[in-house]
């Protein structure tokens, strides 16, 4: 108790300073925690993805599409359960800046492969009787203020046309990973448009999302069904959904790469000033610790009350940084829409944070506390002289 | 029947001490014997560079010898090692600084009890003793004081009442009026004297003042290393 409260009384000497190195690391601690969760979000849609899933995509591109037809021969594939289809429909809401992701899907076997999306069984029934129908995520549907029963007209971009659907479900994410700001439509409405419209087009897939009894059998399925399609006009390329959403994230991992080096950067920069900090302490109370030594208290004791000022200065500033990132990111969050599906301060990054403080107050007051620990008696009783 | 005689409470033998200043040796002291016996209030004068710091601080046990010894109680500190040089001062040895040296950000109990710390006592027992001394030096309505809000000789009052909560066997004064005015300083060293007196505490202090030397029953008068005249012995 004693040697807490001549801690906690040496820390905010100079309040000033200790206010300033507080406002320094709460502002890094903070930045930290945000940069984290800027990458964090980036990979929301790996983390979600399931290792009961797998993605069957064109071995080309991403941009040429499968045939229909493809459905039933990958739902013979031997370990294959189940299997369901999307298009990217790529709509405008209003204008460019409402940018939301948009998939045409086979609504009965899509939502059956993914449970995490929780609809009401009655808005599910609706939903599933209206071609015309949508559903969309309860964050976008906050986002927009849209309620069921609300017309909402999309611009086509990749579809030509003004296509207007009514919102006939809202889901909740099962968990805060979920993606809550995506739109389902009926492909069977695009497709039935096109086959008026662009014949050529029509009964054509983007991504077929085949569900496979056993995770581990992921990679012989895959191997499975792409041999199906081999030397055939529209070859597949199949990989587990993670593997999908990975191809996305690698896209952008030199930003990634560089945001996590400036968050690395940023608790250097601070363990600096902390060192400095705890340095300029170190000298101001020369004569102190030399005292101290005098009366007979070991170097470790000295050792001691450096660290622990060190620690709980840095405690503090990664507690408030912590408590700051909470507010902040659900700001950073808002600001930013729907550019991230998932912008969530997690609570390992908020363990990171913490952990990022504590390094910062060890590594800040080893230098000053080994010098402390050796400082001749003599000559820092001279000190105060 | 016949007594043996007291031993003396300090006993230095051919005490030499250098400093080492760009590869050459400077001697500070030189060959110095000297005894000091329970009890006694010892005056160490000189100008300066005579080596009378150097010497209170190796009676003290924080600086080391270069040759000689210093036994203490007993005991001959230049043969311990650091960390027992440390446990040693712990429980032998007083400090009465010029300046005080007091913590600036403990009360006047608070510093008092800082030794204690390096004991066994609890807590309340270490308050206890502390606010006894404080009454001892006539500070216990300053207790919970700091040292900003204090006079120069309140603070070293309680630099006094710092060195004697452990009890220990000596008391080593590096000149305990030199930031003091007269009358202040008069306080001082009479409260010195009565520690010496009235509890027979051994008291070695480091003065340029003559006047404050006068208080000691003892002088011993350096001179670039070696003893020149002893008055009192």
């Amino acid at each position: 108790m004693f040697l807490l409260r001549l801690l906690l009384k040496n820390a905010f000497r100079h309040q000033l300073r200790t206010g300033l190195t507080l406002i320094g690391l709460v502002v890094a601690i903070c930045a930290f925690g945000l940069l984290r969760t800027i990458v964090d979000a980036w990979y929301a849609g790996v983390e979600a993805s399931s290792s009961t899933r797998l993605v069957t995509r064109s071995s080309i591109s991403l941009t040429f599409q499968l045939p229909l037809n493809y459905a039933q021969r990958i739902r013979a594939v031997e370990g294959v359960r189940a299997i369901s289809w999307a298009n990217w429909f790529g709509g405008v809401y209003i204008t460019e800046r409402n940018f939301f992701p948009q998939f045409a899907i086979d609504p009965a076997s899509y939502l059956a492969l993914y449970p995490e999306y929780v609809i009401a069984d009655a808005d599910r029934l609706a939903f599933l009787r209206d071609r015309q129908g949508a559903v969309v995520g309860r964050g976008l549907a906050s986002k927009f203020g849209w309620q069921v029963g609300d017309p909402i007209p999309l611009r086509g971009t990749i579809y030509p046309g003004t296509w207007t659907f009514t919102l006939r479900a809202i889901y909740d994410g099962a968990d805060a990973k979920t993606d809550e700001n995506q739109m389902f439509v009926h492909w069977a409405f695009i497709n039935e448009s096109l086959r008026q419209t662009a014949r050529q087009r029509a009964d054509a897939v983007g991504v077929y999302i085949v569900g496979i009894d056993e995770p581990n059998n992921a990679a012989l399925i895959s191997q499975r069904i792409d041999t199906l399609f081999a030397n055939s006009l529209a070859e597949t390329l199949s990989e587990t959904e993670k593997a999908f959403q990975l191809s996305f994230v690698s896209m952008s991992e030199a930003i990634l790469v560089a945001i996590q080096a400036v968050s690395l950067i940023i608790i250097v920069i601070i363990m600096a000033v902390m060192a400095n900090t705890m340095t300029m302490t170190a000298r101001e109370r020369l004569a102190e610790y030399a005292t101290l030594k005098a009366l007979g208290f070991p170097p470790g004791f000295v050792v001691g009350l450096l660290y622990g000022e060190s620690l709980l200065i840095a405690g503090l500033g990664g507690v408030l940084g912590v408590a700051a990132t909470l507010p902040l990111s659900a700001a950073f969050a808002q600001a930013t829409g729907t550019l991230f599906p998932v912008f969530q301060l997690s609570a390992l990054t908020m363990g990171l944070q913490l952990l990022a403080a504590a390094i910062v107050g060890l590594v800040a007051a080893a230098w000053p506390a080994w010098r402390m620990s050796r400082i001749d008696i003599v000559d820092g009783l001279r000190h105060v002289a | 029947m016949s007594t043996d005689p007291v031993p003396p409470l300090i006993r230095i033998r051919g005490l030499s001490k250098g400093y080492r200043r760009g590869g050459q040796v400077i001697p500070v002291l030189l060959d110095l014997d000297m005894d000091v016996a329970t009890g006694e209030f010892v005056a160490l004068m000189g100008p300066s560079g005579s080596g009378k710091s150097t010497l209170l601080n190796l009676i003290a046990g924080i600086d080391k010898p270069s040759a000689g010894t210093i036994e203490i109680g007993g005991v001959d500190i230049a043969e311990l090692s650091e960390g027992e040089l440390a446990d040693w001062r712990a429980a032998n040895v007083g400090f009465v600084f010029q300046f005080y040296n007091l913590l600036p950000v403990l009360s006047a109990q608070d510093n008092v009890a800082l030794p204690l710390l390096l004991t066994s006592l609890s807590s309340r027992e270490r308050a206890e003793r502390a606010r006894v001394v404080l009454r001892l030096v006539g500070l216990s309505d300053r207790a919970d004081h700091m040292p900003n809000e204090l006079s120069g000789g309140q603070q070293q009052r309680v630099a006094i009442a710092r060195a004697l909560v452990s009890d220990p066997l000596l008391i080593v004064a590096d000149e305990p009026t030199g930031d003091l005015d007269r009358v202040t300083g008069e306080e001082i060293l009479g409260l010195l004297e009565r520690l010496v007196v009235e509890m027979g505490k051994t008291i070695v202090m480091v003065t340029h003042d003559p006047k404050a030397a006068a208080h000691a029953r003892r002088l011993v008068h350096l001179e670039k290393g070696v003893l020149v005249d002893e008055v009192g012995a």
